[in-house]
């Protein structure tokens, strides 16, 4: 049981291949011992009769054929775990690094999660107020609920991100943990969030799992599978609301497409493997509530696209797999609009079914409705300004740019305040109220009555 | 013995192919874990595995079982909610929990329940394969109907006089030409890849009402057609899906959630058990059959769920119902095959997708169509299939590819979606080919003239496209009146017709009549209003009465029980001209 290989046949970028052994299984977790003491682990992830593939997490820098002695371990990568993980911060792959000793841990959990049954689920409903008039009013997040942030180098995701987690707000159970997944991020922005953590005075709730953009990229892979892993056992067994962040999910895709190049695997989009997508959902899909439990898992994940590309494989394949997305634009940022969300590309899929009379406002809805389809106007009304110069408008369109120009500027801008639901509708009201009542054509009459006056 | 050889990902390879035969069912390793053989060489078998391969070892034992992957047929699928290859979730729920376990062997149908059964043979009839045997009621709804299965024939030997009968007890016993016994149940299995036999395919001549407006009276779709929904995320394609499934007209809906998301297969779940069919009074879940294969669950399985979907759709088809199968979405589907072909070191055609996408595509919607079943009845299987193109790129392969074998295409429209616009069906790209077979079913069922009406509608769009484009260049103060009315009547068709909202209790569905009649009115006002401008009178001054606004607005205000209050708005009308003509007098 348990032998130690000496060297090993080959090595290609992350992977180290053997041969001639036996009696190992697929996903398999792998222990390398180099000649100076350093571990690292791994995974099998091919066997071809007694050829055996594994995939180094911390990478094969400094590995050679004959330096390093391997045990196949019997069992797939787990994570030891606890409620004392919080508070804590670990490394990509779920070594404590804060220097304050072990954990009491009470599992060891499967880092692949089990895929939940359908029909053991909950459709999430009650909506979490993050105070942003932008995703409250018009993208609202629902507890239980994937949303990503689609943002671009140098638009600020990190201190959107921030906020939301400072200022989040659930009626009921407020038993609530954050789990944070960095990927490849840099020290400064980790540095950022440590910050606004410990200044919002949460960071006793928060378990951090840091792969920085110096560590190695092979451990990306299994980052996010940690903290989803802990957030699991937060949410369903230890029944809190639990908010994974989880950025930057473009560095893990690129890992992932650095990995399947490496085993010569036939390329699909951009270079990334076919399977992203089933890649991808496995990672997202482990958000939600399950029934009978008071627990939730909220997933924010973060991406940047790359040239603020929307279609670009990572945003495209998660948009498809997450139930909406908030989406940050360049040009409001440079305009002085913080936080900078694009209303009509970003979306909230649970949105519909958790607004309304019952969790905010009879005219939520209509409201949100009304803001999306007149600033949808505004979008065209400033195409034809450009062309044939603001003074030919009609008055009519003139109101319009009158609109946009105060929904960006009033609605959409808030800095670091935080708007209450009924604080978003009613601003939302004072702006609709620039435009004529009969081009109002998405609230229905009993709600102009009550609220346009 | 037949051992594992290989192990990458979910493709496994055995050593002794000659101990299987292609498409065969198999068990795998100890956990059972069932797959099925997708090659053969000299060496080995390759199999994929519809299940997490994980904890696999080179050496692990591969069961064969002599079978294709079936699925089982009987009293007790319709309600049912499975997974890709047909296990009942409910009792996997039952059995391991919240979480999926690996490895599940559960009987797709109830082994307990009774069953009432009406034998409608007797002792010494004879039958061929086609004719009916026995008659259920599955629930208030639906009549199951046990058909002699094919290549089956011979003289009815014993009828079980019990009239509660479970799924696998002998319901008959029939003694075929070679003396030997058969025993027929209410179960019978049948092999997903295999189409249902059938006597003749006939021509579409019906519509498949959906109550959508833009559907039913611009792009319609037949029963035993084929329609496809291609949209990039977030512009309504499983908001549309779901619309149609609630409200349309078929029998019996499959709806396959094919690597799709967790939460929308609980929603349809909920809803469907809470809503009420209009017509028939029953839960809509009394004639759904939900198929959830959720994106994080094995890619092998995702590619059986559509046919483990479309396999249930013929079943039902056989009985005489017009079936419609929504799966969302095909791309997912189309992955997966891209996913095991790269496996399977297969050389890639376009965009990494096999060479043999296009044919596999081909084959599936063929599976579709109105036809007489073995037993000369009528049914239909039509396909609703969505399409997740990459970067909301239409010229991807699978939407073209798609786009090839359907008739009707309802391309979403992201712009539509941003601006609010629902369903975001753009009419500039989208078409249906089944307009023409249906004149005739228009013509008689709903009015002589609707077929013009429905081309006039679509001419207008076309022409305030162009104009647009002009707009944009120019703006819209200066156009000449006449092109004005153009732009305000087609507000009127878009906001007003074509946009429908689905959480209105009246917009969510409407009558054919009503929306035949809300047309009659727009293009009476139309004509109308061109009268009004022949006689110079400035278009303006109607545009002040605010009865645009007004026909927009009757898909809220008229109630579907009301009709008869659509004919005040000719009235309306007419009373808004005559004001606009005093004033010009």
């Amino acid at each position: 049981m348990n032998k130690k290989i000496i060297g090993n046949s080959e090595i290609k970028t992350s992977l180290v291949i053997y041969e001639g052994i036996d009696d190992v299984f697929y996903d398999e977790l792998v222990e390398i011992q180099l000649n100076d003491g350093t571990i690292r682990n791994g995974r099998v992830v091919e066997i071809i009769d007694k050829k055996v593939v594994v995939q180094v997490f911390e990478g094969t820098l400094n590995l050679s054929k004959i330096n390093n002695k391997t045990r196949f371990l019997k069992t797939p990568f787990k994570l030891k775990v606890s409620k004392e993980i919080l508070g804590r911060i670990f490394n990509g792959s779920g070594k404590l690094i804060d220097g304050y000793g072990d954990i009491f841990y009470e599992k060891e959990l499967d880092i692949n999660g089990s895929v939940i049954n359908p029909i053991s689920r909950v459709y999430p409903r009650n909506y979490i107020e993050t105070g942003i008039s932008a995703i409250d009013g018009l993208s609202t997040l629902i507890r239980g609920q994937k949303l990503p942030i689609f943002s671009g180098s140098g638009l600020p995701h990190d201190k959107l991100a921030a906020q939301i987690v400072r200022q989040a707000k659930v009626s009921g159970n407020n038993d609530f943990a954050i789990v944070f997944a960095a990927m490849g991020i840099t020290s400064d922005s980790a540095n950022y969030f440590k910050e606004s953590f410990r200044e919002s005075g949460v960071d006793s709730k928060v378990a951090m799992f840091v792969n920085l953009s110096n560590d190695p990229i092979i451990e990306r892979l299994i980052t996010p599978r940690l903290a989803l892993t802990a957030a699991e056992y937060l949410a369903y067994e230890c029944e809190m609301n639990v908010l994974v962040v989880l950025t930057d999910m473009t560095s893990y895709c690129e890992a992932l497409r650095e990995m399947s190049s490496s085993k010569g695997e036939i390329p699909g989009r951009k270079g990334y493997p076919g399977y992203l997508y089933s890649d991808l959902s496995t990672l997202y899909e482990r958000a939600g509530i399950i029934k009978n439990g008071k627990g939730s898992l909220t997933q924010i994940p973060i991406l940047t696209m790359p040239n603020d590309d929307i279609t670009s494989p990572v945003p495209d394949l998660t948009g498809y797999i997450t139930e909406g997305q908030i989406v940050l634009d360049r040009s409001l940022y440079l305009n002085g609009i913080y936080p900078p969300i694009n209303p009509l590309s970003s979306l909230s899929r649970l949105m519909k079914d958790g607004i309304g009379e019952k969790y905010t406002r009879d005219d939520h809805k209509d409201v949100a409705d009304q803001l999306f389809a007149s600033y949808a106007k505004v979008n065209e009304i400033r195409a034809l300004a450009s062309v044939i110069g603001e003074d030919e408008l009609s008055d009519k369109d003139k109101k319009y740019l009158e609109f946009g120009q105060k929904f960006e500027e009033i609605f959409l801008n808030q800095n670091n305040t935080n708007r209450s639901i009924e604080n978003t509708l009613d601003i939302a009201w004072k702006i609709l109220k620039i435009l004529p009542k009969n081009s109002l054509d998405r609230i229905s009459d009993k709600i102009i009555e009550k609220y346009y006056g | 013995m037949n051992e594992i050889y290989s192990i990458n990902g979910p493709v496994v390879k055995v050593k002794n192919p000659e101990n299987f035969k292609m498409l065969e069912k198999v068990y795998v390793g100890k956990e059972r874990l069932v797959g099925e053989v997708i090659a053969l060489n000299s060496e080995n078998a390759t199999i994929q595995v519809y299940e997490s391969t994980s904890l696999l070892k080179v050496n692990d034992e591969v069961f064969g079982t002599n079978d294709m992957l079936s699925v089982t047929l009987g009293p007790g699928i319709i309600g049912s909610i499975y997974d890709g290859i047909q296990r009942p979730l409910d009792i996997l729920e039952e059995k391991e929990g919240y979480f999926l376990a690996k490895g599940s062997n559960v009987k797709s149908l109830n082994q307990e329940k009774l069953w009432d059964v009406e034998v409608v043979v007797s002792e010494s009839d004879y039958l061929k394969s086609g004719n009916l045997y026995a008659v259920i009621d599955e629930n208030e709804l639906i009549k199951h109907k046990k058909i002699v299965p094919n290549n089956i024939e011979g003289v009815v030997v014993y009828v079980n006089k019990n009239k509660k009968l479970k799924v696998n007890e002998t319901v008959i016993s029939i003694k075929d030409n070679n003396g030997t016994i058969i025993n027929l149940t209410l179960e019978t299995s049948w092999p997903i890849k295999i189409p249902r036999p059938i006597k003749t395919k006939l021509k579409a001549d019906s519509p498949l009402i959906t109550g959508q407006r833009i559907i039913d009276s611009i792009f319609p779709i037949a029963k035993g057609g084929c329609a496809a929904i291609p949209g990039g995320f977030g512009a309504g394609k499983t908001m549309l899906q779901h619309q149609i499934a609630k409200w349309c007209n078929a029998d019996i809906i499959v709806y396959v959630g094919c690597g799709e998301r967790g939460n929308e297969m609980t929603q349809v779940l909920e809803e469907f058990k809470e809503l009420i069919d209009p017509k028939t009074k029953q839960p809509l879940l009394n004639r759904t059959v939900l198929i959830a294969n959720t994106s994080n669950m094995p890619v092998a399985a995702r590619e059986a769920s559509i046919y483990t979907g479309i396999t249930i759709a013929e079943y039902y088809r056989d009985m005489g119902y017009d079936v419609a199968i929504m799966a969302d979405s095909t791309s997912r589907w189309a992955e997966a095959l891209r996913e095991i072909s790269g496996r399977l070191e297969e050389l890639p055609a376009e965009e990494g997708f096999p060479a043999y996408l296009p044919s596999k595509i081909a084959q599936f919607y063929e599976r579709a169509g109105s036809v007489t079943t073995l037993s000369d009845e009528k049914g239909s299987v039509t396909i609703i299939g969505a399409v997740s193109p990459q970067g909301g790129d239409f010229s991807e392969p699978v939407t073209q590819n798609t786009k090839r074998f359907v008739k009707t295409f309802w391309a979403l429209d992201k712009n539509l979606s941003y601006a609010r616009h629902f369903p975001s069906i753009n009419w500039n790209l989208s078409y249906s080919d089944y307009f023409e077979d249906l004149e005739t079913w228009y013509a008689s069922n709903i009015a002589e003239d609707f077929f013009k009406l429905r081309n006039d509608v679509v001419a207008i769009l076309n022409k305030e496209n162009k104009l647009l484009e002009v707009v944009k260049l120019i703006g819209s103060d200066i156009l000449a009146d006449e092109q004005k009315l153009l732009l305000e009547i087609s507000r009127v068709i878009r906001v007003g017709f074509l946009q429908q909202n689905a959480f209105n209790d009246i917009d969510t569905y409407v009558p054919f009549l009503k929306q035949y009649k809300m047309l009659k009115i727009i293009f009476y006002l139309n004509d109308k209003a061109s009268i009004l401008i022949k006689n110079k009178i400035p278009f303006s001054k109607l545009v002040k009465t605010d009865i645009f606004n007004d026909l927009i607005r009757i898909k809220y205000e008229v109630r579907n029980d009301d009709l008869v209050l659509l004919d005040s708005y000719f009235n309306k009308i007419d009373k808004a001209i005559e004001i606009v003509e005093a004033m010009y007098e």
